[in-house]
């Protein structure tokens, strides 16, 4: 038997997203493993078990190995590696926390990502988001759980120049999402269907 | 038609290029930086429409949103009702008529985009004119993040509509200096066409920014025709203005009527004279520029009606020079014409007493009675008005946290008032948010003026007309007059919202600008209390009319409500599934085969699954990790059941019931561990009971260490399920030994296919041997399709949520929120058994010892086989039964209860029900009745488990 082939929701918007100007660049993010991890108290001694910082500063992200780690609440992050499967990355991060009163969920497959590049991303983030998206307030290592159109979201700033955006969202509204910010992106299209 | 009336020269208008429209179904034509109302009055066409209940005609009384008269249709390019001529830009190609108050909403769906965008700023500036601009440049030179929005085409306000100067140059050419400023600084938004209609908490503001109403059909159709602005401000300043206030007189709607103010925008913004022959009627200063502007451009000026009993010297020196009459200690009394005002009735007027009138011939007869400070969005942001005796009009009262007024909204009525004022305001708001203002930052200069004389507060003139107020128009919106407002007062009523509300003056489409004050003080002088105790009514959002389309924004079409959708929704899109909507899932509800029905293809799909096998896409299922050394407490304080006995390897059926011991959810659980569960709940249940468990967690036992995280989409569930099931997944597992001995009912196993971890679940909601197979969406369609495969030589069947609905209803499974409505214990749907008597304590234990919990006479669910085998039981339907002689009991017939689901079952080769009926479990074997379409269908009550009620099959 042939090996199991990964299929990703969006798959049937790729042309669509290829279509776009390079002032609103969206490309689908390759499949990532993730897991929630939920820890009380963030001491020294995370690193020491985990390998990695687990930020404390509230709707901030750091790079972490070959991945991310996203603070989603006062004892919630998200922790992703590219280098590991879901099941390592799991195994991995569960044993490290469970002896501080922690656990950790596979949640790799719970959310899709988004890459949101170009010099319009973020007039288009504004139609649908209410937090302040300026680069000011915004910049690299930000990160926000919020709402973008009618979907939850966790938006990641990658740049310092509001133009690099990563969007996390449930696989089942990736749909919705995508149909929302191409709608959305329509007038800085610049040849639009007419 | 020609444009007699358009001057030679001037205004803010293109006359090189001419615009067509059509209005009332006559041509017209007018040019780029009209309204619909210049266009009209170039025309000399004055007379609009007629008014809502007493149809009298009705004209263009001002030059913006506050006009009370000029109501139109649009009809081209897209109809839209309820619009002011005076605030529609011309376009070519604009078919519009006028409006008897009342208007007609399109038939067809408006195809034009809205969208809306939000927008952070330290300082908002509402306001682009004098007062605005200062103050946004003072911001904007500070390098604070600054939004401008201006309601008109361009940015000027009241500098449009004169010939004023400013830093010694025309005042528009330092207005087009200053946005030239504003747009070279990065962090300046300024929108004009954009209106602020709303002020709410924190800073937040609304504003419709009309992006391309004035193209016509010539709109892009990409770019959204209006946009609702989402402004969050630091802090806020309004620089709105004011509103010209008439004064009431008999016959004071007779178009040609029109506010001076107004009469000066028509001529300096737009190059339209309003009339051959004027009367102004004044109370105040202002309107003698009108007067005097109108005589040099060639209109001859009858009379200045001054009611104050002299002059300001300097107003009546520059009368006499240009050859106007000024007439103090005088009054309009009324007006004659037709259609259009043909005279103005003059008559002294000393101390509130009116003498003789005698006409004065005229064709537009302009009015000022006073300024009203714009007031509405500090009042909106619950602001305290003040009344100024003064002014004769509210005032800004107090300081608002976060919002300040600047300009002649603050009631400052001078131009180099207003610009000092809006430097000022922006000055303190920068000090208030600690930015510094610039170096640089310089006061632009006006004229001092010559000091006013004070105006006379005049709300009405007494009514010598016999008519006792009924032609003293107050609203001419809603035809209401002085005789409404003596009418409402003599009914007893004193407060001024109750005085709005026995009237409606103030509640058409211009929310009372012009009116309101008026009935304050028309209501005041009535009741013979001060102004300042009448007060005003409430000003609300929104400032002027917002169509809902705007409000919808892109929330609508397949964007209203986000469609959620399984890893496999293309696969069920090929396949041909008809979808229902479950919350915002779409689920495949039936696979129809070519030439079936719903019915038919249930049928088919149930059988299979009965009979053979059958696959299901149960993916919407809400599933939650459940980690921590209490996990197990945790569960055994919500689930009514035993979970902490559970093995690992082991599942287990559980409900949940609030406090008050009703159901409101169920589902099974899987231990993964000692410390770990996966609990899932019904695919609505899912964000609701996370919360729920996260809000015991968090509020009552933060002490248990414990986590939850949903896991909803990092699994798709697919139930394999009929006697063959077994086949298919032993085939497709091989290295699990699926026996009923190596892998019993309610038991999970982990396995993997491809290297890819899988997990099988023994659990059926159909009573038939079933193994649900769990995998990353990932996989999903690789892992069906295998599954497909496998089945294929028995037959597999994909089945929607029709029949899984039929499956379970057969062995009596309740849906939670179909069967049970938030007042159904776990009890009545029979599961006293999956309640445990054992735990010391759970949600809703102490409810079931409640009395009421324990009458024999509750609703349960039981099942109902309709006596004709034939009879489809609609949902819903109401369940009676028959008196001891056969009859029915006199109405109201008491209802017994309620069919809750109703199906044809393959199996049983008839139509069922289940349904909550009192005493239900008592009445088995009884025959009641349900009344469908008018007959009564004999029933016969059964216990709520119809196939395999032994429960012979799940083990294959």
């Amino acid at each position: 038997m042939a090996e199991l082939l990964r299929t990703h929701p969006l798959e049937a918007w790729t042309s669509a997203f290829e279509r776009l100007p390079d002032t609103v660049r969206i490309t689908v993010e390759p499949f990532v493993a993730t897991v929630d991890v939920r820890l009380g108290a963030v001491g020294p001694e995370v690193r020491t078990h985990l390998g990695v910082d687990l930020p404390t500063a509230p709707n901030t992200w750091v790079p972490a190995d070959a991945g991310r780690a996203v603070w989603l609440g006062p004892d919630e992050w998200l922790l992703s590696s590219t280098t590991e499967t879901p099941e390592e990355l799991e195994a991995r991060v569960r044993a490290a926390v469970l002896p501080l009163g922690g656990s950790a969920t596979d949640v790799s497959a719970q959310r899709i990502g988004l890459r949101l590049t170009g010099a319009r991303v973020r007039d288009v983030l504004a139609k649908g988001c209410s937090i302040d998206l300026h680069p000011r307030v915004f910049g690299r290592g930000s990160s926000a759980q919020t709402s973008l159109g009618q979907a939850g979201v966790v938006l990641l700033a990658l740049s310092d120049a509001g133009d690099d955006h990563v969007v996390l969202v449930r696989s089942s509204f990736a749909g919705y999402l995508a149909d929302w910010l191409l709608d959305a992106a329509l007038e800085f299209t610049t040849t639009p269907d007419r | 038609m020609s444009t007699p009336f358009r001057t030679p020269a001037g205004g803010r208008i293109d006359r090189a290029t001419t615009l067509q429209f059509t209005f009332d179904g006559l041509g017209f034509t007018g040019h780029p930086g009209d309204t619909l109302a210049s266009a009209l009055l170039a025309a000399g066409r004055h007379q609009v429409a007629t008014s809502i209940k007493l149809g009298r005609p009705r004209g263009i009384a001002a030059a913006w949103a506050e006009d009370p008269g000029g109501l139109v249709q649009v009809e081209e390019p897209f109809p839209e009702p309820m619009l002011l001529a005076s605030t529609v830009e011309l376009f070519d190609g604009l078919v519009a008529h006028g409006l008897p108050g009342q208007g007609r909403l399109a038939d067809v769906p408006d195809s034009a985009r809205y969208d809306a965008v939000h927008h952070h700023v330290d300082v908002l500036v509402v306001g682009a004119g004098p007062a605005g601009l200062t103050a946004a440049l003072t911001a904007a030179r500070a390098g604070a993040r600054v939004a401008l929005v201006d309601e008109q085409s361009e940015a000027g306000g009241s500098l449009l509509s004169g010939t004023d100067r400013i830093d010694g140059v025309p005042a528009l050419e330092w207005v087009s200096n200053a946005v030239a400023e504003l747009a070279r600084h990065p962090e300046v938004l300024h929108l004009q066409r954009t209106t602020a209609f709303g002020v709410y908490d924190d800073g937040f503001a609304l504003a419709l920014e009309r992006r391309t109403d004035h193209l016509g059909a010539a709109a892009p159709k990409e770019v959204s025709r209006q946009r609702v602005w989402r402004l969050r401000a630091r802090s806020i300043v309004t620089a709105t203005g004011a509103h010209e206030r008439p004064v009431v007189f008999a016959d004071n709607d007779r178009p040609g009527t029109m506010l001076a103010g107004a009469a000066r925008t028509f001529l300096h913004r737009y190059g339209v004279l309003p009339g051959r022959e004027a009367v102004v009627f004044t109370t105040n200063d202002s309107a003698y520029d009108a007067a005097l502007d109108l005589h040099r451009a060639g209109v001859r000026v009858q009379a200045v009606v001054e009611a104050r009993p002299e002059a300001p010297p300097h107003r009546r020196e520059e009368c006499e020079r240009a050859g106007i009459r000024v007439l103090p200690g005088a009054v309009v009394t009324g007006t004659q014409g037709v259609e259009r005002v043909t005279h103005a009735l003059v008559a002294p007027f000393s101390d509130g007493q009116v003498g003789t009138s005698s006409a004065v011939a005229c064709d537009v007869l302009l009015v000022s009675g006073g300024w009203n400070p714009a007031v509405h969005l500090f009042s909106q942001a619950r602001g305290r008005l003040r009344y100024d005796e003064g002014l004769g009009a509210f005032v800004p009262g107090e300081e608002v946290d976060g919002l300040s007024v600047a300009g002649s909204a603050a009631g400052v009525l001078d131009l180099a008032g207003c610009l000092a004022d809006g430097q000022r305001v922006a000055r303190e708001t920068l000090s208030a948010l600690a930015i510094d203002p610039a170096a640089d930052d310089r006061l632009p200069s006006a004229p001092e003026p010559v000091a006013p004389t004070a105006p006379l507060v005049l709300w009405r003139v007494p009514d010598t007309s016999g008519a006792e107020g009924a032609t003293q128009f107050v609203d001419l919106q809603r035809d209401a007059t002085v005789a409404d407002i003596a009418r409402a007062v003599g009914a007893g009523l004193r407060s001024i919202e109750h005085v709005k509300r026995y009237t409606t003056i103030g509640t058409a489409h211009d929310q009372g600008k012009t009116s309101g004050v008026l009935t304050s003080g028309i209501t005041a002088e009535l009741l013979g209390v001060p102004v300042r105790d009448t007060g005003t009514t409430t000003f609300r959002p929104p400032y002027t009319p917002v169509a809902f389309a705007a409000l919808a924004g892109r929330d609508r079409g397949s964007l209203f409500d986000p469609e959620r959708v399984t890893a496999l929704h293309q696969w069920h899109v090929a396949a041909g599934a008809v979808f229902e909507d479950v919350g915002q899932w779409k689920r495949p509800r039936y696979y129809p085969e070519p030439g079936e029905d719903m019915e038919a293809a249930v049928l088919r799909e149930c059988a299979a699954a009965r009979t053979g096998v059958g696959i299901l896409d149960g993916s919407t299922l809400g599933k939650i990790d459940v980690q921590g050394p209490d996990a197990a407490v945790l569960l055994d304080r919500l689930y009514t059941n035993l979970i902490s006995s559970l093995k690992v390897g082991s599942v287990r059926y559980g409900v949940m019931c609030g406090v008050d011991g009703m159901v409101i959810d169920d589902g099974t659980v899987l231990r993964l561990a000692e410390d770990r569960f996966l609990v899932l709940t019904t695919t609505g249940g899912a964000a609701k009971i996370l919360d729920w468990m996260e809000e015991w967690v968090q509020t009552e036992w933060p002490d248990l260490r414990v986590h939850c995280t949903s896991v909803t989409e990092q699994w798709v569930t697919f139930p394999v399920v009929g006697p063959r099931s077994r086949d298919v997944v032993g085939a497709l597992f091989p290295d699990v030994n699926v026996s009923n001995e190596a892998f019993p009912f309610m038991t999970w196993r982990d396995t993997s296919l491809e290297g890819v971890p899988v997990r099988l679940a023994r659990i059926s909601f159909s009573g038939e041997l079933a193994f649900e197979v769990y995998v990353s969406p990932w996989y999903a369609v690789a892992v069906w399709q295998r599954l497909l495969e496998a089945g294929r030589p028995y037959g597999i069947t994909p089945y929607g949520t029709e029949t899984m609905h039929v499956l379970r209803a057969e062995k009596g499974y309740p849906i939670i929120g179909q069967d049970t409505d938030g007042t159904v214990t776990p009890h009545d749907l029979g599961m006293a058994w999956a309640v445990s008597k054992k735990k010391p304590d759970f949600v809703g234990k102490r409810s079931f010892a409640r009395q009421a919990n324990q009458d024999p006479r509750r609703k349960q669910l039981v099942g109902l086989l309709p006596v004709d085998r034939q009879t489809v039981l609609p949902e819903g339907s109401q369940i009676v039964e028959f008196l001891a002689d056969g009859e029915l009991p006199p109405p109201p017939v008491p209802m017994l209860g309620h069919v809750t689901s109703s199906y044809r079952s393959a199996e049983l080769a008839r139509p069922f029900a289940l349904a909550l009926v009192k005493g239900g479990r008592e009445r088995i074997g009884d025959t009641v009745h349900v009344p469908v379409n008018g007959t009564l269908v004999p029933v016969e009550v059964t216990g709520s488990v119809l196939v395999d009620p032994e429960g012979a099959r799940r083990d294959g």
